[in-house]
């Protein structure tokens, strides 16, 4: 226990939640102010990053137990699939709509369908950043 | 859709049902669910002929594609594609049948894989002759190519196989890609893909200088699919398919695509002096290579396959002697030049019907003895009775003999060849006189090998001994095909006005079109005994001479001729292909030094090159900085200490500090970008960064310590002129756009977005709008190489080669 950096962990646990939340925000923001898919992507990925150098592989690959390659996999897909959606219609490849609804509570809020879109940029973005970086890092030969 | 357009798309839907069929009933045999799907098409393509004398209705039926393209999934079915399709589907339901009992149900046998190719092959091929538009023509005409070498490869294990496969491929996707010019020349004179268009525009294409280019890269591809010299050597070396596949696809259709392709656009091409001699000469010397080659082998389907090669060239010189039939009158629907084309539709019906049996025999040949070298086989006759009576019919049509559908088209095939010298256009006077002789040799061959094939297989001595296996009959279910193909070479022999005006006629008008008043019809009568003519003395000769050679074979098989079968063309293309690999190599290793240096090198000096090529050439430089903005002190600030940080990169000593000062600009970019109020590149900028330092802290532990390289003047001093002229050229560049600006007549693309984004797509954050709706597919893509590359640098680091082995 005499290596165990205690502050670095404990403000780490705080700092990499706040990042989690404002990727999050970011990521939602995207549509009319500055964010979106690749910047929330980006930040998420930092945030994990800064998990894994505090602490180390082992521990953090125990909590959050993602293969990338299928995070990576499965937003291509999201991606593709939203853009299929549109052509049962007769619209072409990756058409967006977008509309107003009044929700109780939120008001006026705009669903589109770039949102799905863009979750899936989101996911390859921090798929590749992690898988890329985390091969690295295990990478000891 | 109409129906029609789901008959080249259901084998493509049955395809992906296949694996699941597959793994789900694997104790039944998975061909069984194959069946129904080409028979039912087969009946449903039957209704289509044509009850009565009257002429067969052309369908015409369009599905949009790309319209902005001029690309429509149109289906187009005359007597032509009617022919064509029936065939596809008819001797399809036959190799199906047979396949089942000739490829086991066993255990690791991928009969998934077998099927799936072959339900591509024949989804394509039934699209390439149902479509009326070139670029669908095309993308089918690939897919059979490529089905074609999968099916030629299914025994991957074999070295040989693969060789075929591969040799397959790169010869008919060469002449494929040929051929897409050739069709996208025949759109530049024409303005359209749709081939009744084009027919329909005949004269504008014969004034056009494109006429010949566009014609020989047609045919290129026509070449190369049927095999024709010198790219026939593709074929012997498919033989290593399973042999249905070889009776299907090399044999009876997607060999005859380039005929098609041929008979398809002769009512564009025909009637030029350049169209019939081309092809009437290759036609011809193909006939004569593929049956002089025929007779050195010895493997049973070496000959068949020669054999194919030769037949396929017969047909082709007889649609370039019929295509000299656009310049004379037709009159009662007969001229002495339409007789050429009857002759190519009726031969093409009955080489598939015999060609079909044959291959399907040698098949249970070899699936009865284990082999099939006639040196091995012989007095087969008596253990397998009902295999040699088929055998005996087949091969007796293959030689012309009568009674039988072979003799028919080949007699008509000598009456179209002696028509030739009578022909006074296109000089032929001076060199006609030669088709007649080259077509009565070959068959003289041809009757060689015929012999050959019956003789050494069926009579002579049994020698058990030699075989892998005790010879027997084979079981009922193999011999179900090739008894059906046989018989029908027996009935059309026997009745073969059958076809003249179901099957022929409608094909002709198709191939002929223009040439008969309204309600008139092609004159088509076959018959047997013709009198005493110059084509009854020819064949007699055939079988007089033939007989003779066959039975002097010991003479002339212990020459150097007999006893070295390959064709001597292959040493060309094995010599080009690793000449090819050689060269690539020698590419390679300029170009790809692995050095991250040399490629920054490569990429800035092309940028030079040609954007002050541009400059110069458009005389462009220009600047002007009467309209600039007000810069503040700030971003000079930052411009400065942008530059220093720069400047001072290649002097520092240690690794550490490299990769700070990298860092430095980075996070400088981010501010500039902040400054000129660009906060989602800031923000990227600004986490590509942090992410960037992880990534460096990770392999600077591997990195070696960053020594003091010595270079030698030159490098020096061209790495020097390098940089100075990238950032010459950029900011020239850059200037040149800036001063020009109020003259450039087209406004900014980024107007568009600013005015459209939250009309659109509903956002206020412009660059996020683009991203993922205005230019959604660009963002999909961009993605999908940010995955591969991840994909790429997991098996770079994680399957690492060990020193020395090869990729």
């Amino acid at each position: 226990m005499r290596n165990t950096p205690v502050q670095l962990h404990v403000i780490t646990r705080i700092v990499a939640f706040i990042i989690l939340a404002f990727s999050v925000f970011l990521f939602f923001a995207g549509h009319n102010n500055p964010g979106g898919g690749f910047i929330g992507g980006l930040m998420t990925a930092s945030a994990l990053i800064l998990l894994y150098l505090s602490f180390d592989l082992k521990t953090i690959k125990r909590v959050i137990p993602f293969n990338y390659s299928k995070v990576i996999a499965s937003g291509l897909l999201l991606a593709i699939v939203t853009g299929i959606i549109g052509m049962f219609f007769g619209f072409p490849y990756l058409k967006q709509f977008f509309d107003y609804f009044q929700v109780p509570i939120l008001g006026e809020i705009e669903l589109t369908t770039a949102l799905p879109f863009d979750l899936g940029i989101y996911l390859v973005v921090v798929g590749f950043t992690l898988l890329v970086i985390l091969t690295i890092a295990e990478d000891d030969s | 859709m109409s129906t029609l357009h789901f008959v080249a798309l259901i084998p493509f839907i049955a395809a992906i049902f296949i694996p699941l069929v597959y793994h789900k009933f694997r104790h039944i045999h998975t061909g069984w669910f194959i069946l129904p799907i080409p028979l039912v098409l087969f009946v449903y393509l039957i209704s289509y002929l044509p009850t009565s004398d009257a002429p067969m209705a052309t369908v015409k039926n369009s599905v949009p594609w790309v319209p902005s393209l001029d690309i429509h999934y149109t289906v187009f079915l005359d007597g032509l594609s009617l022919l064509f399709a029936l065939l596809i589907t008819g001797i399809g339901t036959l190799v199906v049948l047979y396949s089942i009992y000739y490829i086991a149900n066993k255990k690791d046998e991928p009969l998934n894989n077998f099927y799936v190719y072959l339900l591509m092959f024949m989804g394509a091929m039934l699209g390439v002759v149902l479509s009326d538009n070139l670029i669908v023509i095309y993308v089918f005409w690939e897919v059979t190519s490529l089905s074609s070498s999968l099916l030629i490869g299914y025994w991957f294990h074999k070295e040989k196989s693969r060789y075929g496969a591969q040799k397959s491929l790169l010869i008919t996707v060469t002449g494929g890609f040929a051929m897409l010019s050739g069709f996208t020349l025949l759109y530049v004179m024409t303005g359209t893909f749709s081939i009744s268009e084009i027919i329909a525009l005949g004269d504008v294409i014969v004034a056009s200088p494109l006429f010949i280019p566009a014609m020989i890269l047609i045919l290129l591809g026509a070449f190369t699919k049927s095999a024709q010299f010198p790219f026939h050597i593709w074929l012997p070396d498919a033989m290593e398919a399973p042999t249905p596949v070889s009776a299907y696809l090399h044999s009876a259709t997607m060999v005859k695509a380039g005929i098609y392709l041929v008979a398809r656009l002769t009512p564009v091409f025909g009637g030029q002096a350049e169209w019939f001699w081309i092809i009437t000469s290759f036609g011809l010397f193909t006939l004569l290579w593929g049956s002089i080659s025929a007779v050195r082998q010895k493997d049973l389907k070496g000959i068949l396959a020669f054999s194919t090669v030769s037949q396929l060239g017969l047909i082709m010189s007889l649609l370039g002697l019929g295509s000299a039939a656009f310049h004379y009158d037709v009159v009662d629907g007969q001229s002495v030049y339409t007789v050429a084309i009857l002759a190519a539709v009726f031969h093409l019906v009955n080489h598939a019907t015999f060609k079909g049996s044959l291959f399907m025999i040698v098949g249970i040949i070899d699936h009865e003895t284990g082999t099939r070298d006639i040196r091995k086989l012989g007095g087969l006759m008596s253990i397998m009775p009902i295999t040699f009576t088929i055998s005996l019919i087949g091969i007796a049509s293959m030689a012309g003999l009568p009674p039988f559908n072979g003799f028919l088209s080949k007699e008509m095939f000598f009456t179209g060849a002696l028509n030739s010298t009578t022909i006074d256009v296109f000089n032929v006077q001076t060199l006609g006189f030669i088709f007649p002789i080259v077509a009565w040799v070959a068959s003289v061959f041809t009757f060689v090998y015929c012999m050959i094939m019956l003789f050494r297989t069926f009579t002579g001595k049994h020698q058990p001994e030699k075989l892998e296996k005790e010879a027997h009959e084979a079981p009922m279910g193999l011999l179900i095909s090739p008894i059906v193909l046989g018989s029908l070479v027996v009935v059309f022999g026997f009745f073969p006005n059958l076809l003249a005006y179901t099957i022929i006629n409608p094909a002709m008008q198709a191939i002929l079109p223009g040439l008969l008043e309204p309600g008139e019809q092609f004159y088509v009568n076959i018959y047997h005994w013709h009198g005493l003519n110059p084509e009854l003395f020819m064949t007699m000769g055939v079988i007089f001479f033939g007989a003779f050679i066959f039975l002097n074979a010991r003479k002339w098989q212990e020459t150097a001729f007999y006893l070295k079968e390959r064709d001597p063309l292959n040493t060309i293309y094995d010599n080009g292909l690793v000449g090819l690999i050689k060269g690539s190599t020698a590419v390679n290793d300029v170009q790809m030094t692995g050095r991250l240096r040399d490629y920054f090198s490569f990429m800035f000096v092309f940028l030079i090159l040609i954007m002050g090529y541009m400059l110069w050439k458009t005389n462009a430089i220009a600047i002007d900085l009467a309209n600039t903005a007000h810069i503040s002190p700030y971003m000079y600030l930052i411009s400065l200490s942008l530059v220093i940080a720069t400047l001072a990169v290649p002097f520092v000593a240690k690794r550490i500090s490299a990769i700070i000062l990298v860092g430095v600009i980075g996070f400088l970019i981010a501010l500039l970008f902040a400054v000129f109020r660009a906060p989602d590149l800031a923000l990227t900028q600004l986490l590509v960064e942090t992410v960037i330092v992880v990534l460096f802290l990770l392999v600077f532990y591997h990195l070696p310590e960053l020594k003091k390289e010595s270079f030698k003047p030159a490098f020096r001093i061209s790495n020097f002129l390098i940089s100075i002229g990238v950032g010459l050229v950029v900011t020239l560049t850059a200037l040149s756009a800036h001063a020009f600006s109020h003259e450039n007549p087209i406004s900014p693309i980024s107007d568009y977005f600013v005015e459209n984004a939250y009309a659109l797509a509903g956002g206020q954050n412009i660059v996020n709008v683009i991203l993922v709706d205005f230019r959604g597919l660009d963002t999909l893509l961009e993605v999908l190489v940010l995955g591969i590359v991840g994909l790429g640098v997991v098996v770079l680091i994680k399957y690492k080669a060990t020193k020395g082995e090869d990729i």
